[in-house]
């Protein structure tokens, strides 16, 4: 006797469950398990002497910019520098592969990427010089707040991609995370907001080898961090950090493939922090010299000059003129972020809400009271 | 005179008609949340949106606080208007860190040039029987956050009037409606003007000259019924509703007691580390010479919120409001 032919109360009757159908095909979700790589491979010959040259200057400022913000620590000129020495590659393709009304949400160690995307490189170092918590305004440059807080900043990509889409602009959000940010939840709930709404964002993690110390077996235990997207429905990437040319065109697709509406990506880029954490770690604590250099050999610079060297491409007046715009960019940071920056104390008030509420009135007057009482002690002094 | 005749409304249904009337108005309004769509909201208090304006301007979300408020920051970055459903107290805690690490400093952070128009909807507090988790009052660890406006409705009218306001506002505000008062009605004319006044203003819900009660939210009807119940007692009782705990109304508040001498904080939350503390003290700080004796607080036990069976002994009630008032009577006992 069938199901069907049982006698009785016909809502006892189940209803047999339908043929198991996966939403969608992870075959073509899934990451290839080499990284990506373009630099040294056939692939070479293909992308375009222009864009080449121009990674490679990008590349050779950054690697200044990281250098001059890390002294500028040690003079004491920034609180802190969470240096991206090694990854400039992923900095300078992410923000080259965007257009000018795309986002960029950056995390507190991308300020290169903000530079490279045009942010005044003294305005990119407010955070971590202490004078302001942004330096510039977001939306003139579609560049997100540097983001402390770990991941946070997924889903603002998500809802501004979402909202552009809804608006009829086809305007496209890259958010960057590190390695140690996909273990938060709201990585997890970045990606699957986008992956339903279809999003127009581009994640891009720079899997770098430590959360401060922590090294990724310890992080994740799956395959590899790109392998997380087929969970959520996107197609993962896994590419050569390291090989500025594979990060842009992968970069690149992603990018163009979300402004056509095929939804958001999820990219890896593997590659190294050369420096430790930040100019307050200590790295040797957790690695070995060896190991750093394995990653010395495979430097992001390194590997384009040798197919610019290849091309017939790198001769002095190439070298020169990266090296000096490098030189320029850190000269003129130097200076200027040796100048003092001028506080406005009644500052703490302005921007907390739209209006001043009545308590932030009476604490704004009477911050006021006591600077006007400082100022008249010090004429007394005088 | 209105034409139409009054029928009565009850809280949700206000609350409901003023993201029709804001959604109506401004095609930049959103409205998104777990089950606000189709369903139109546990509360129902969302019913019908979806129908309206389509799934894109009142959106089921996937179910993740943190990931609804996360969201909504990015498109409130991007121009629009989200109002979004934390659906039950405790279930807004996953989405504190978006709250307290973005939507209450963005504003701040970028002196200016990214404010964040949200509202988020919290439906608080107890006495509708809930289980675990369904029943908190979260009050203070808003209050506790620079940058959020904190508001709590207590009548029908008003659920409509600061919702628009919320909606309207160019900051992130904290909408906490009280889920015991959403069957709670008032006689609505359907074509009556409603009023919609910025937020931070208490009101003087029931004059008196003896004692203030200071409450919000819940607690309204229990001190306006307390207020009835002490007049035999020969206590003519002021009722402030605060509305807006951030900003706080010190001028409404401190007029008040400077008037009766002698004041009540009632409200359902914990008392320790709870609002009452904060408004005693700046009742204290603000009125200390006009004080017949020192401010009290009425407030739920120091405990997690209890299972629904026990709650009625947790949740301060007329009688506990009322032995309260009696121990104002300073003087004699000293």
């Amino acid at each position: 006797m069938t199901v069907q032919e049982l006698p009785g109360d016909a809502a006892y009757r189940p209803t047999p469950p339908p043929a198991w159908q996966p939403r969608t095909d992870p075959g073509p979700l899934l990451p290839d398990p080499e990284p990506y790589r373009v630099l040294g491979t056939d692939a070479a010959a293909a992308v375009d002497q222009e864009l080449l040259l121009r990674l490679y200057a990008e590349l050779v400022r950054g690697r200044r910019y990281n250098a001059q913000a890390t002294a500028l620590t040690k003079q004491g000129r920034l609180a802190v520098y969470p240096s991206s020495t090694g990854q400039e590659a992923c900095e300078v393709a992410a923000a080259m592969a965007l257009e000018e009304r795309d986002w960029l949400f950056p995390s507190y160690r991308d300020t290169l990427a903000a530079v490279a995307r045009g942010l005044d490189p003294v305005q990119a170092l407010t955070l971590l010089r202490g004078d302001w918590h942004t330096g510039y305004d977001p939306h003139e440059h579609r560049i997100a707040p540097l983001c402390t807080p770990l991941a946070t900043q997924l889903p603002h990509a998500v809802g501004l991609a979402h909202a552009a889409r809804l608006k009829g602009d086809d305007v496209v959000a890259l958010a960057m995370v590190g390695d140690g940010g996909t273990s938060e939840g709201d990585f997890h709930e970045a990606l699957n907001f986008a992956a339903v709404w279809q999003a127009p964002a581009v994640f891009l993690v720079q899997n770098n080898g430590f959360a401060i110390s922590v090294p990724l077996a310890k992080q994740t235990a799956a395959p590899s961090l790109a392998h997380k997207a087929v969970g959520y429905g996107m197609p993962g990437r896994l590419v050569d950090g390291n090989d500025a040319a594979a990060v842009h065109q992968v970069l690149t697709e992603a990018v163009e493939r979300a402004r056509r509406g095929g939804g958001p990506t999820l990219i890896e880029a593997v590659t190294y922090r050369m420096d430790a954490h930040t100019n307050a770690d200590d790295a040797t604590r957790y690695r070995g010299e060896s190991e750093v250099d394995v990653w010395r050999a495979h430097d992001p610079i390194l590997l384009l000059e040798r197919e610019l060297t290849r091309r017939g491409l790198l001769d002095d007046r190439v070298r020169n003129a990266a090296a000096e715009a490098a030189e320029t960019m850190a000269a003129a940071l130097r200076e200027q972020m040796n100048a003092d920056p001028v506080l406005d104390p009644m500052d703490l008030f302005t921007h907390v809400y739209a209006e001043r509420t009545g308590q932030l009135r009476e604490q704004a007057a009477q911050l006021t009271a006591e600077l006007d009482a400082a100022a008249d002690a010090e004429g007394e002094a005088r | 005179m209105t034409t139409a005749a009054a029928k009565p409304v009850t809280m949700a249904q206000a609350l409901q008609r003023a993201m029709r009337d804001a959604m109506a108005e401004d095609p930049t309004v959103h409205v998104m949340g777990e089950d606000v769509g189709t369903l139109g909201g546990v509360f129902r208090v969302t019913d019908g949106l979806t129908k309206e304006f389509g799934e894109d301007r009142c959106t089921d979300t996937p179910l993740a606080e943190a990931g609804i408020l996360g969201t909504a920051v990015g498109m409130a970055m991007y121009g629009l208007r989200p109002v979004v459903e934390m659906q039950f107290d405790a279930f807004a805690y996953p989405a504190f860190e978006q709250l307290i690490s973005h939507v209450a400093r963005m504003r701040n952070r970028t002196r200016g040039g990214m404010p964040l128009p949200l509202t988020i909807r919290v439906p608080y507090g107890g006495g509708i029987g809930g289980v675990e988790h369904h029943s908190d009052s979260s009050e203070a660890y808003y209050m506790a956050t620079p940058g959020l406006h904190v508001v709590t409705p207590a009548t029908v009218e008003d659920a409509y009037g600061m919702l628009r306001a919320a909606i309207a506002s160019d900051d992130p505000v904290v909408f906490l409606e009280p889920k015991r008062l959403y069957w709670s009605k008032a006689q609505w004319s359907p074509d009556a003007p409603t009023a919609v006044e910025p937020i931070g203003r208490a009101v003087v819900r029931r004059p008196g000259r003896s004692a203030t009660l200071i409450t919000y939210g819940p607690s309204v009807p229990v001190c306006m019924e307390a207020a009835e119940a002490a007049r035999a007692e020969g206590w003519d009782l002021e009722v402030v509703d605060l509305r807006s705990l951030v900003p706080f109304d010190d001028e409404t508040v401190c007029a008040s007691v400077r008037r009766t001498g002698r004041a009540v904080v009632v409200h359902e939350s914990n008392g320790f580390g709870g609002p009452g503390g904060e408004i005693a003290a700046r009742v204290t700080e603000r009125c200390f010479h006009h004080l017949e004796a020192p401010v009290l607080r009425v407030a739920g036990f120091d405990i997690p919120y209890p299972p629904p069976m026990l709650e009625k002994h947790h949740l301060p009630g007329v009688d506990r409001v009322l032995d309260a008032v009696a121990r104002l009577q300073w003087e004699a006992e000293s």
